[in-house]
């Protein structure tokens, strides 16, 4: 009887560990248990500066997918980035991804706009549209030093 | 002439003695640990004895683990809303005590209790089968110790480790929650939504390795000293089962903090 409850206490202890591991990967970790519910298209940026894997990807606001990649492209030195869009929401292949800031000195993350095409971008299409992110440094030095006219 | 060169050297002489009888030490260390770890896989002991070493480790560890994990995410959540309110950035709050905690604090402090708690309590176990010749009285029934014995522990402390550590984080970020949206105010999705943001798989994996690690180390430190009570030379008998224990609090403390600094330099 004895070493029923302690076998019983030990499983409740795994059971509460493993509860907590998997809150940590799947739910705070991202980790991808169920694929399939997101599909990937590629984005060609000229500067992704601070923009981490895992960012969030945006549509009027409103979230529809992870950046899932950074790479250079070795042949032009663009930056190549992967973008994991929700099953559901249909890209034209006119958007334009932009880099943005969420707020003053928040984390980095896509914003897509939407095009007037009515061409759908498939998996692993690529969106051509970009706008680069914007360096505040860069910027107040051309204030500062007269890059403004 | 000989005599002024020896004194010349002697030294020389101490460095070179010291060194040699740190490397021994270090070499009888490793070879204990693979030892232990073979006697996980090969001739497994039974997993009733990893069960109750599990229960002893984890599941009597769990109370202060919970209280330690619960302070510490309410003390970096006043210490974070309190700096991060100068810059008017203070929705950062969750952000910054759930990193901290999952990539530093979770496995860190989890180690550190759980040496002083069971860490402690195994060298003290096995001095005293040491002094009390019952490690020899395994021997002579044919019983291997380090199966017996070692290979138990390291088994549940490897399991044991990741679940106390992932047990930390989670209450943890819910002490964070406490101060800083019961107590100071921040807006609750705000709190998580920014802890979902902050958050990558790699902070969490390199938790994970970091205590995994640390459960290696504990383990088989704490056995290794109580093992070896017998070999010290500073003192023998129940002085030297407290002297053992001692140490293997101490040098599992060192030693964590020092891994820590190497492996977080190695995953970063």
């Amino acid at each position: 009887m004895k070493k029923y409850s302690m076998e019983t206490t030990v499983g409740i202890f795994v059971l509460a560990g493993l509860l907590c591991v998997a809150y940590l990967t799947v739910k705070l970790g991202k980790l991808e248990v169920l694929g399939g519910d997101r599909y990937p298209v590629t984005a060609r940026f000229k500067d992704v500066t601070g923009l981490k894997t895992g960012a969030y990807v945006e549509m009027a606001g409103v979230r529809i997918g992870r950046v899932s990649g950074i790479t250079l492209d070795t042949k032009d030195n663009m930056a190549l980035v992967r973008l994991d869009i929700d099953k559901g929401v249909r890209l034209t292949d006119d958007v334009i991804a932009s880099i943005k800031t969420s707020g003053l000195i928040g984390d980095k993350f896509v914003k897509v706009s939407p095009g007037g095409s009515d061409d759908v971008l498939g998996p692993g299409g690529v969106i051509t549209e970009t706008e680069a992110s914007v360096d505040l440094g860069d910027l107040i030095g051309k204030y500062v030093f007269g890059g403004v006219k | 002439m000989n005599d002024t060169l020896a004194l010349l050297f002697s030294p020389v002489a101490l460095l070179g003695r010291t060194v040699l009888s740190v490397v021994a030490e270090l070499g009888g260390f490793c070879i204990f640990l693979f030892q232990g770890l073979y006697r996980i896989v090969a001739p497994r002991p039974s997993a009733g004895k990893i069960v109750q070493q599990v229960y002893f480790i984890g599941v009597k560890s769990i109370f202060v683990i919970v209280l330690i994990g619960l302070f510490t995410g309410m003390v970096l959540g006043l210490q974070g809303y309190y700096t991060l309110v100068k810059f008017g950035s203070e929705g950062l709050l969750g952000a910054a005590v759930a990193l901290s905690i999952i990539r530093e604090l979770g496995p860190v402090l989890t180690a550190i209790m759980i040496t002083g708690r069971a860490g402690s309590s195994m060298a003290a176990e096995i001095g005293i089968m040491r002094i009390s010749e019952q490690i020899d009285a395994l021997w002579t029934m044919g019983i291997n110790p380090m199966r017996y014995l070692i290979a138990p522990k390291l088994a549940a402390s490897l399991i044991c480790f990741p679940l106390l550590t992932a047990i930390f984080d989670v209450v943890g970020i819910g002490g964070g929650y406490l101060t800083g949206v019961v107590l100071l105010g921040i807006n609750p999705a705000v709190y998580f939504d920014r802890i979902d943001a902050a958050v990558e798989l790699g902070d969490v994996t390199s938790g994970f390795v970091k205590s995994l690690v640390f459960a290696l180390l504990v383990a088989a430190i704490c056995c290794y000293e109580g093992y070896f009570t017998h070999a010290r030379r500073d003192g023998f008998g129940a002085k030297g089962v407290s002297l053992a224990t001692t140490a293997a609090v101490v040098v599992s403390c060192v030693t964590i903090l020092v891994a820590d600094y190497v492996l977080t330099s190695f995953l970063l």
